[in-house]
């Protein structure tokens, strides 16, 4: 054997160290890995020398450090910062009623200790970012990118090439996803993939958001698949390929993916040799350091009375208007779906065909028009739309329909 | 030709799959599906009608961008192009954010 060198990849670099012995519970846990010529007792071995580091908890990371626990990788690193919400329960089946509440990191470190309490979970309950993030990933051998947010996921991308570490990616959106094995030295990065994030105005709104829970554990456990590929040196990986997975016509094909030679990490002459400010990359605000990140990146405003010259109103003006009989008029800017869900009995208008309907809205004009949606953010941008079209008297309902039934309305169900 | 039309830019196609678009070059057919759905180009290209470099176009298995003749590649009828922006879970939007999916 060769001693290890630092540009091999992973099967090689668990190979080259004196693997750890299995234990006589271990082997009869493992007994059907162990009669898998594929495996056998030293694929085994390599599995419990592994580490492998799960950035998020959520969706993606769920199925994947579970099954990484349930087959008998030595070491789980998991990535996160935030707490388990009652929402997250659709999909995230790391986490359970129990543990709402909990550090997602906590809580996860529950569920894989109860599946294999062998596993050791080193817990990161942070946010990554370019000042942690190659310190947090060096210690592992592989790294499994399961983030919904262009900003990490260009960061753990450039941190991968530049460890030359494996990344398992994963990308869910709605009913489909995507996968591939990035960052290996041979094989493309997502950069040779999407040189550039696309701008934030022109992602899809709010409101065509949404993922059918299953979706993430189906796209997970194909990260979770290659992960392990990677660790035993079996099969083939996605390097250089692109899995898309359509759930609703549950098709599934592989695109080929080329090493583009002009690309700035990873090709020939890199121009990004360092980690980069991400945030500025993908033209976001940085997340703020106080109050959820949602407030942070949406600028859903709650007490500033003013914004974009925008007024906001709160939920108890809007009530006491109401009460009042005052002559307002409240337009509702979410989606169809969502007014069965919970709704104010206003008009709906969804935020994206304001601008083909204003027509209907003329009549207003020179009223008090108070728009709202769910949290306030779509809200905001309808009424900017409206003020640009003439609307002289328009305001935003902070907090939305979330507000109205934290403060107003507690009978009313949050989404 | 077919065009498979990614989740993401349905709302642009009237919430089609795929569509059916003629043209001799894949050029052509970028045309003439941006004509038909008017909305899809800005999502699909800058002002100066360059392909925007987060959404790849696929004819058949191929990136476009490493064929020789690129947009300029002759296709036909039974020729299948696909449209494969990047994404980024479920909470793409902007409302709602956590670190994971």
């Amino acid at each position: 054997m060769n001693g290890p060198t630092k540009d091999k990849k992973m099967p090689t670099a668990i190979e080259e160290i004196a693997l750890p012995k299995l234990s006589n519970e271990e082997i009869a846990r493992y007994s059907r890995h162990l009669i898998l010529p594929e495996v056998g007792m030293e694929g085994q071995q390599k599995l419990k020398a592994a580490k492998v580091l799960c950035i998020g908890t959520g969706g993606l990371g769920a199925p994947l450090a579970m099954y990484l626990a349930a087959a008998g990788v030595g070491t789980i690193g998991l990535v996160d910062f935030d707490t388990v919400d009652a929402s997250n329960l659709q999909r995230q089946i790391i986490h359970s009623t129990a543990t709402v509440g909990k550090l997602k990191v906590d809580s996860a470190e529950i569920m894989l200790k109860g599946l294999n309490p062998f596993l050791n979970v080193v817990k990161h309950n942070t946010m990554l970012t370019s000042a942690n993030a190659l310190e947090i990933l060096k210690d592992y051998d592989v790294i499994a990118d399961g983030t919904d947010n262009f900003q990490t996921r260009y960061l753990v991308n450039d941190a991968c090439v530049l460890l030359n570490k494996p990344n398992a990616y994963g990308s869910i959106f709605r009913f489909e996803g995507q996968a591939s094995v990035f960052g290996t030295k041979e094989g493309p990065c997502y950069r040779c993939l999407y040189p550039e994030p696309p701008p934030p105005g022109l992602v899809p709104s709010c409101a065509e958001g949404g993922v059918l829970g299953i979706l993430p554990g189906l796209v997970g456990v194909i990260q979770a698949t290659e992960t392990i590929k990677l660790i035993l040196g079996i099969g083939e990986p996605l390097i250089g390929r692109l899995l898309l997975v359509d759930a609703l016509g549950m098709s599934f094909r592989t695109l080929k993916l080329r090493k583009n030679p002009e690309c700035p990490v990873c090709g020939p002459n890199p121009t990004v040799t360092e980690l980069i400010d991400y945030d500025q990359f993908c033209g976001v605000a940085p997340p703020s350091k106080v109050g959820p990140l949602e407030v942070a990146r949406d600028k859903a405003v709650g007490d500033h009375p003013v914004v974009d010259g925008v007024p906001q109103i709160t939920v108890e003006e809007l009530k006491r208007k109401l009460d009042a009989k005052e002559e307002i008029f409240v337009l509702d800017v979410r989606e169809p779906h969502e007014y069965p869900i919970a709704n104010l009995g206003a008009p709906l208008i969804p935020v994206g065909s304001i601008e083909g309907r204003i027509g209907e809205l003329v009549a207003q004009k020179n009223s008090e028009v108070i728009v709202h949606c769910r949290s306030g953010a779509r809200s905001q941008k309808a009424a900017l739309i409206l003020k640009q079209a003439g609307f002289t008297n328009v305001s935003n309902l902070a907090g939305g329909i979330l507000a109205w039934a934290d403060k107003i309305d507690p009978s009313m169900p949050k989404y | 030709m077919k065009i498979h039309i990614p989740t993401p830019l349905r709302s642009y196609t009237s919430g089609l799959e795929t569509v059916s678009v003629p043209g001799a070059t894949v050029d052509a057919v970028f045309q003439q599906l941006t004509i038909t759905y008017p909305e899809l180009k800005q999502h699909l290209f800058t002002p100066e009608g360059k392909l925007r470099s987060f959404v790849n176009v696929y004819l058949n298995d191929d990136d476009i961008r490493y064929l020789e003749s690129k947009q300029g590649t002759a296709v036909n009828d039974t020729d299948e192009l696909t449209i494969i922006p990047s994404i980024a879970g479920g909470i793409i939007c902007n409302e709602v954010g956590s670190i994971s999916q």
